[in-house]
C-alpha cells in the first residue's frame, strides 16, 4: 500500500458540511405529518405504580394519544442487553451475577427518577409536554439506594424483588499469593476512593425519527446511536419483523462517548408509535431528560491496599471494590471485569487481590463512558502510588520509573483473561519511553526547581503523574463493503459509524491509500444497516482497528478484481499494471493511462458486446480480532491552587501515548483533546449528584459543570508510534484514552502543590470548596 | 422543556406596556433579554400567564452620563455597557464586573437591568449596584419612584418592585475622581454564578487615610451585602495590614450563607473574608497615587 494519505494531517471530510451547518443530525429530518412524543418520567427515585389517570392529558388539544404500560403490553418484551459474559471469561472468573429486564416503560415499579411511565403522543412537542402535566400518577414512594456500600446491607431497600438483594454482580480474583506478598512488605499504604458518577455529554443529546412504510411493511428508523445494527436487530426481534425489513440510520451524531451505546426505551416507543399510528414519530431528547436518563458511568468505591518493598517496588495490590450501576445491569460484567482488567496498568504486579461487587441504585443505569472502569481504577492506583512514594520519602516519578514493565518483558501475561474472555497479555509498546517523553515534555526536574522557590513566595504549583494500559479495539468484528461507482469512485460502507470524531476521514485515509485514489473520490458510509447486513458499532476504541483493517482488505479485493478487467481492457498482464491517482496504466507507460471509469464503463455489456469484463467491482470483508490490543499513555499536569479560595488553575497538560500507527495525527490529537477536556470533568467539575430519595440535584448545566474551552488548557500532545502486531495496519484505538489519566493526573498535580498542607485527596470532583474543607481539617489537626 | 402556553404581548409604547403590567401583574413577566426567564419557563418552573416583550420601546435603550450617575435604560445589553469606553473609564468596576457575567453570547442578550430585577444573590451586577450606592427607576400606571439600592434586594430573587411596576433604569454613582475599586470573585468555571464574591469601592487621602470604604460581599447570603462593621475598620485610618486583614475576619463573621452543590456554607464564609481582604487591597493599591501604608 502506498502511505500517501495514511500518517497525514489530512483536513477531515466532514468538517465542511459539520462546520457551516449542514450536517444532518436525527432533529434536522423532518418528514411529512410527523406526530412528537414526550414523555412522563418518574419524579420518584423509587416508588410502586399505583394507578396512572390520563384523561386530562388525552382531551388536551393536539394530543393524539397516551400510552402506558398496559397499553402497549404487547411490545413490551425485555429490552436488549449486552450484558453476555464471554464464555473465556466465564470460563477464569467464578462470576455471581444476577439480571433484570429493563423495559421501555416502568412496569408496576419506578426504579429511578427519569423512567418512563407514560408516552404522550401530539402533534407538537409543546401540546405534548402540556400533555404530560396532566397525567395523574399515584406513586407508593419506597425508601431508595444511592449509595453502593449501603446497598449491600441487610436492611436496604431491594430493587429487584426477585433477587433479594441488589448485588448484580460478585466476584473474587486473584493472581499470585497476595497474602505472602503483604506479609513481607515494607511499606504498605491503604485508602478509600471514591469516583464520583458522571456521564458523557454529547453536544447533541439523544433522538429518534421513525417511520413506518405500510405499503411494505418496513420500519426505517433514525436514531442517534453508536451501534445501528443492536437496534435493528433488537427492533426487529420485539416487533417481530424480518431484519431487513428494520433499516436503522445514524446519521450525523454529534457525540456519543459511550452514552449512546446503549439499547434505550425511546428507540423502541418511538418505533411503536410510528407503527401504531402509520405517521412518523419523532422525539428529541432535551437536557434535562438528558440528564435524567441517558445512561451514566463511573461511581465506584475502592478499598485499596498497595505493598511495595523499601525500593519502592509494588509487591502486591489488593482492591475491595464497589460499582454502582444505576437501577439496571444492561452491560453485565462489562465494566467490573473491565475495572479488573486494567488495574495493573503498565506496572509489574507480581500478586493481585480483588473483591468486587456491582450493585444496582436507584439512580439512571450505567453505561461504559469513554474509559469505562478504567479512569476509576486508573485514579485508585495512581493516587495510590503517590501515597506509596510520600509514605517512602521517593519521588513519586522516580517510584513509577521502578515499577514499569521494560520493553523487554513484552509480550507481557498478566495471567488472567481480558474481557473478551482471551488471555490478557500486552503485545506491544514502551512503557519507560511513553513515560519519560512525558516527563521530559512537562520540564519536570525544573518545575520541581521552580517549585520550591515559588513555594517560598507563597505560590503553590504542583505536577501530577499518572500512566494506563487501554485494551483497544474490542472484537469480535467490523466489516466494510466497498463498491467502485461508474465513474470509479469508491464507497465504502461500515457498520462502524462516526459520532464526530473523523471516522469519515481516517477510513477514507485508508481506502484512497489501498486503492490508489484520491481521497476526494471516497465516500464512507457508516451506520446505515441498508449498506452492510452486519456490524457492531462504534465504542471500545474499537473503530480505526477493526473497521480501518477490514476497509484495507476489501479495498485490496476490489482493486484485484479492478486490476483483472484493467488487465483484459489494455490487453496486459495484471501484473504489468500500476494504479495511482484515480488511473491505470501499464507500467512505466504513462501514456496508457486511463481513468478508473473508462475501465469500469468497458466492462458494461452494450447491445453488441459484452463488457470486457463482468461488471463486479465489490468485496465486503469482516474483520476478525480474536482480542485486543494495547494502547498506553503517561499524562503529565500542572496545577496551581489557591490555598485560600481552593482555586486550581491548569497551567499545563502533557499527554505522550502509543496507539500504535497513527493515521491521522490531527485526528488523534483532537481525540487526545476531548479525552482530556472529558477527564478535566471528571477530576474538578463533573458530578451527578443524587439526594437520599433518589432525587438528581444536578439536573441541569447549571449545576452539572462540563468543562468549557475556558477550563481546558493548552496540551502538548506526543505520539509515540509503536504498531500493534495484532492487525495488519499496526493500529491501536485511541478513541477513549484521553479521558483515562486526568482524574489522576490532576488530582495528585493537587495534591502535590499543597504538600506542605498534608492534605489526601481521596475523591473526585476536587472543587474549592472540598479543597479548602481538607485544609481546614488539615489545619485544625496540626 | 416547552414552556407551558403564555400570552405573548409586545407593546409599542411605555405606556401600553405599563397598561399591560397593570392588568397582569404577578401573572406577567416581562421579557428583555430572557437569560434566566427563558430557562425557567422551558423547564416549567415559571409559569407566566402572560409574556411583557420590552424589546419594542426603543426609549429604554439608552446609557447617559448625567449628574454624577450613570444612567442604564432597562433594553442595553451587558455586553454594550461593558464595552461603553466613556461608562466603563469613570466606572471602572462596572467593566470589572460585566466581565464576570456568564460568556459573550450571553451579554449579547442579557441586559443589566434584567440582572438586576432578576436578583439573583450570587449574580455580579446587583452587588456591583450595591457597592456603587446605586439605584432602580420603576414606573407604573400609578407613576415613577426611584428604589435606593438598600431598599431593592428584598432576598433571594426577590426586589421591591410591585407586580406592575417596570425597571426602567438603573442609575450607578460614579465614584469620586482617584478612588479605587475592585470586583473578585470564585466560581467553579469562567462565566459561572460566583460561590463568592467580594467588591470594592475606596477613597484614600494622602496622609489621612481611607476616606470612604464600600464593601459588598456576594454569593453568601440571600442577597448582596454590604459590610458596615468591615467598612468601619478602615474609614477614618491608615490602611496597614492588619487593619485590612481585619476586614476578613471582621466579613467572615458577618457572612451567613447556605450550602449548596457546589460549596458548603463554610467555604462561602471563609472565603468571603479572603476575597474582601483581597479586594480592598487591590482597590487601594489602584487609587490614584496610592498603596498600602
Amino acid at each position: 500500500m502506498g502511505a500517501k494519505y495514511f500518517g497525514a494531517s489530512v483536513r477531515r471530510k466532514e468538517d465542511p458540511r459539520l462546520l457551516t451547518g449542514r450536517g444532518r443530525y436525527v432533529d434536522d429530518i423532518v418528514l411529512p405529518r410527523t406526530l412528537e412524543l414526550a414523555f412522563l418520567r418518574s419524579p420518584h427515585g423509587h416508588a410502586r405504580i399505583r394507578s396512572i389517570e390520563v384523561r386530562r392529558a388525552a382531551s388536551v388539544q393536539g394530543v393524539r394519544r397516551v400510552l402506558t404500560f398496559e397499553d402497549l403490553a404487547r411490545w413490551m418484551k425485555p429490552l436488549p442487553i449486552f450484558a453476555a459474559t464471554p464464555p473465556g471469561l466465564a470460563a477464569r472468573v467464578k462470576f455471581e451475577t444476577k439480571h433484570a429486564p429493563q423495559y421501555a416503560m416502568a412496569k408496576d415499579k419506578v426504579r429511578f427518577a427519569g423512567e418512563i411511565v407514560a408516552v404522550v403522543v401530539a402533534d407538537s412537542r409543546y401540546l405534548a409536554e402540556d400533555g404530560v402535566d396532566l397525567i395523574g400518577v399515584d406513586y407508593e414512594p419506597l425508601p431508595a439506594v444511592v449509595e453502593a456500600e449501603a446497598a449491600t446491607r441487610p436492611d436496604a431497600a431491594v430493587l429487584h424483588e426477585e433477587w433479594g438483594d441488589n448485588i448484580a454482580v460478585a466476584f473474587q480474583h486473584a493472581v499470585g499469593d497476595s497474602e505472602a506478598a503483604f506479609a513481607r512488605a515494607t511499606a504498605v499504604v491503604r485508602e478509600r476512593f471514591r469516583v464520583q458518577r458522571y456521564a458523557g455529554m454529547p453536544i447533541e443529546p439523544r433522538g429518534v425519527i421513525a417511520s413506518f412504510g405500510a405499503h411494505d411493511g418496513s420500519l426505517t428508523v433514525w436514531s442517534a446511536t453508536q451501534v445501528p445494527h443492536a437496534i435493528q436487530q433488537g427492533l426487529a426481534g420485539i416487533l417481530e419483523l424480518p431484519v431487513h425489513k428494520v433499516r436503522v440510520i445514524a446519521p450525523d451524531v454529534g457525540g456519543g462517548f459511550g452514552t449512546k451505546a446503549y439499547w434505550y426505551p425511546e428507540e423502541l416507543l418511538v418505533s411503536l408509535v410510528a407503527l401504531i399510528m402509520n405517521r412518523p414519530a419523532k422525539w428529541t431528547e432535551d437536557r434535562r431528560e438528558h440528564l435524567l436518563s441517558a445512561a451514566q458511568a463511573r461511581d465506584q468505591l475502592h478499598d485499596v491496599e498497595v505493598a511495595a518493598d523499601h525500593d519502592g517496588r509494588i509487591l502486591g495490590i489488593r482492591d475491595r471494590m464497589w460499582l454502582d450501576m444505576g437501577a439496571y445491569n444492561t452491560w453485565g460484567t462489562a465494566l467490573p471485569w473491565n475495572t479488573v482488567a486494567h488495574l495493573c496498568g503498565p506496572y509489574r504486579v507480581p500478586t493481585l487481590s480483588v473483591d468486587v461487587k456491582a450493585i444496582v441504585s436507584n439512580k439512571a443505569p450505567n453505561a461504559p463512558y469513554r474509559g469505562a472502569g478504567r479512569p476509576e481504577v486508573v485514579f485508585v492506583v495512581d493516587r495510590a502510588l503517590d501515597l506509596l512514594a510520600r509514605q517512602l520519602g521517593m519521588d513519586p516519578v522516580e517510584l513509577r520509573r521502578r515499577n514499569l514493565i521494560r520493553p523487554d518483558e513484552l509480550p507481557y501475561d498478566l495471567k488472567m483473561p481480558y474481557r473478551d474472555g482471551n488471555p490478557l497479555v500486552y503485545d506491544s509498546g514502551d512503557f519507560p519511553a511513553t513515560f519519560e517523553a512525558a516527563v521530559k515534555a512537562a520540564d519536570y526536574q525544573q518545575f520541581r526547581a521552580e517549585q520550591k522557590r515559588l513555594r517560598a513566595a507563597g505560590v503553590y504549583r504542583g505536577i501530577g503523574v499518572s500512566s494506563y494500559i487501554e485494551g483497544t479495539g474490542l472484537g469480535p468484528y467490523e466489516g466494510a463493503f466497498v463498491q467502485l461507482d461508474l465513474s470509479g469512485r469508491l464507497v465504502v460502507s461500515t457498520g462502524a459509524c462516526s459520532q464526530g470524531q473523523g471516522l469519515e476521514t481516517s477510513l477514507a485515509q485508508i481506502a484512497a491509500d489501498t486503492f490508489g485514489v484520491p481521497l476526494e473520490w471516497v465516500t464512507v458510509i457508516g451506520g446505515d444497516t441498508q449498506m452492510i447486513p452486519f456490524g457492531i458499532g462504534t465504542f471500545a476504541s474499537r473503530s480505526a482497528v477493526l473497521a480501518g483493517n477490514a476497509v484495507a482488505t476489501a479495498c485490496t479485493e476490489v482493486r484485484r478484481k479492478f486490476l483483472e478487467a484493467a488487465a483484459k481492457f489494455l490487453e496486459v498482464a495484471a501484473e504489468d499494471l500500476e494504479l495511482g491517482d484515480g488511473q491505470v496504466q501499464v507500467r512505466g507507460v504513462p501514456d496508457s493511462a486511463v481513468p478508473l471509469g473508462r475501465v469500469v464503463q468497458a466492462c458494461l455489456p452494450t447491445h453488441r458486446a459484452p463488457g470486457v469484463a463482468q461488471p463486479s467491482f465489490e468485496a465486503s470483508f469482516y474483520h476478525h480480532v480474536p482480542t485486543v490490543t494495547y494502547a498506553n499513555a503517561t499524562h503529565v499536569a500542572q496545577v496551581e491552587v489557591d490555598p485560600d479560595t481552593g482555586a486550581v488553575k491548569l497551567l499545563r497538560y502533557v499527554v505522550a501515548h502509543d496507539c500504535g500507527r497513527v493515521i491521522n495525527p490531527m485526528i488523534v490529537d483532537g481525540q487526545i483533546h476531548g479525552g482530556v477536556a472529558q477527564g478535566i470533568g471528571g477530576a474538578l467539575l463533573e458530578e451527578l449528584v443524587y439526594d437520599e430519595s433518589g432525587q438528581l440535584l444536578s439536573g441541569s448545566f447549571m449545576d452539572y459543570l462540563v468543562p468549557t474551552a475556558m477550563e481546558v488548557p493548552r496540551m502538548t500532545t506526543l505520539h509515540m508510534q509503536f504498531p500493534s502486531p495484532r492487525n495488519p495496519l499496526g493500529i491501536k484505538g485511541v478513541g477513549e484514552g484521553g479521558a483515562i489519566s486526568p482524574p489522576a493526573a490532576i488530582s495528585n498535580a493537587i495534591e502535590d502543590a499543597l504538600a506542605p498542607f498534608g492534605i489526601r485527596i481521596t475523591r473526585t470532583p476536587v472543587s474549592p470548596s472540598s479543597l479548602v474543607t481538607l485544609l481546614a481539617e488539615a489545619e485544625r489537626a496540626s | 422543556m416547552k414552556p407551558a402556553p403564555f400570552h405573548y404581548h409586545a407593546p409599542r409604547s411605555l405606556d401600553e406596556c405599563l397598561e399591560l403590567l397593570a392588568r397582569y401583574g404577578a401573572e406577567a413577566k416581562v421579557l428583555a433579554g430572557g437569560q434566566s426567564l427563558m430557562p425557567m419557563m422551558n423547564f416549567r418552573l415559571a409559569r407566566p400567564a402572560a409574556l411583557i416583550d420590552i424589546n419594542r420601546l426603543p426609549a429604554l435603550d439608552h446609557v447617559a452620563l448625567t449628574d454624577g450617575v450613570i444612567r442604564v435604560g432597562a433594553l442595553v445589553r451587558q455586553r454594550r455597557l461593558e464595552r461603553h469606553a466613556e461608562a466603563t473609564a469613570r466606572i471602572p468596576l462596572l467593566r470589572e464586573a460585566l466581565a464576570l457575567v456568564g460568556h459573550p453570547a450571553i451579554r449579547n442578550r442579557g441586559t443589566v437591568c434584567g440582572s438586576i430585577a432578576h436578583a439573583d444573590p450570587a449574580a455580579e451586577l446587583p452587588a456591583a449596584l450595591l457597592c456603587l450606592d446605586g439605584r432602580a427607576v420603576v414606573k407604573s400606571r400609578r407613576g415613577e419612584r426611584a428604589i435606593a439600592v438598600e431598599e431593592l434586594f428584598r432576598g433571594p430573587l426577590t426586589t421591591a418592585l410591585e407586580p406592575d411596576e417596570l425597571l426602567t433604569e438603573v442609575q450607578f454613582s460614579i465614584p469620586p475622581a482617584g478612588a479605587g475599586s475592585a470586583f473578585l470573585e470564585v466560581a467553579r468555571r469562567h462565566g459561572d454564578f460566583a460561590l463568592v464574591g467580594a467588591a470594592a469601592v475606596v477613597q484614600v487621602e494622602a496622609g489621612h487615610g481611607v476616606k470612604s470604604l464600600h464593601l459588598v460581599v456576594f454569593g453568601a447570603g440571600p442577597g448582596p451585602m454590604r459590610s458596615p462593621k468591615a467598612e468601619a475598620v478602615l474609614v477614618g485610618a491608615q490602611a496597614t495590614l492588619p487593619r485590612i486583614a481585619e476586614i476578613r475576619r471582621v466579613v467572615s463573621d458577618a457572612v451567613k450563607a447556605d450550602s449548596d452543590l457546589h460549596a458548603t456554607a463554610e467555604y462561602r464564609r471563609r472565603v468571603a473574608g479572603v476575597l474582601a481582604e483581597r479586594a480592598v487591597t487591590l482597590a487601594i493599591a489602584r487609587c490614584a497615587g496610592k498603596g498600602v501604608a
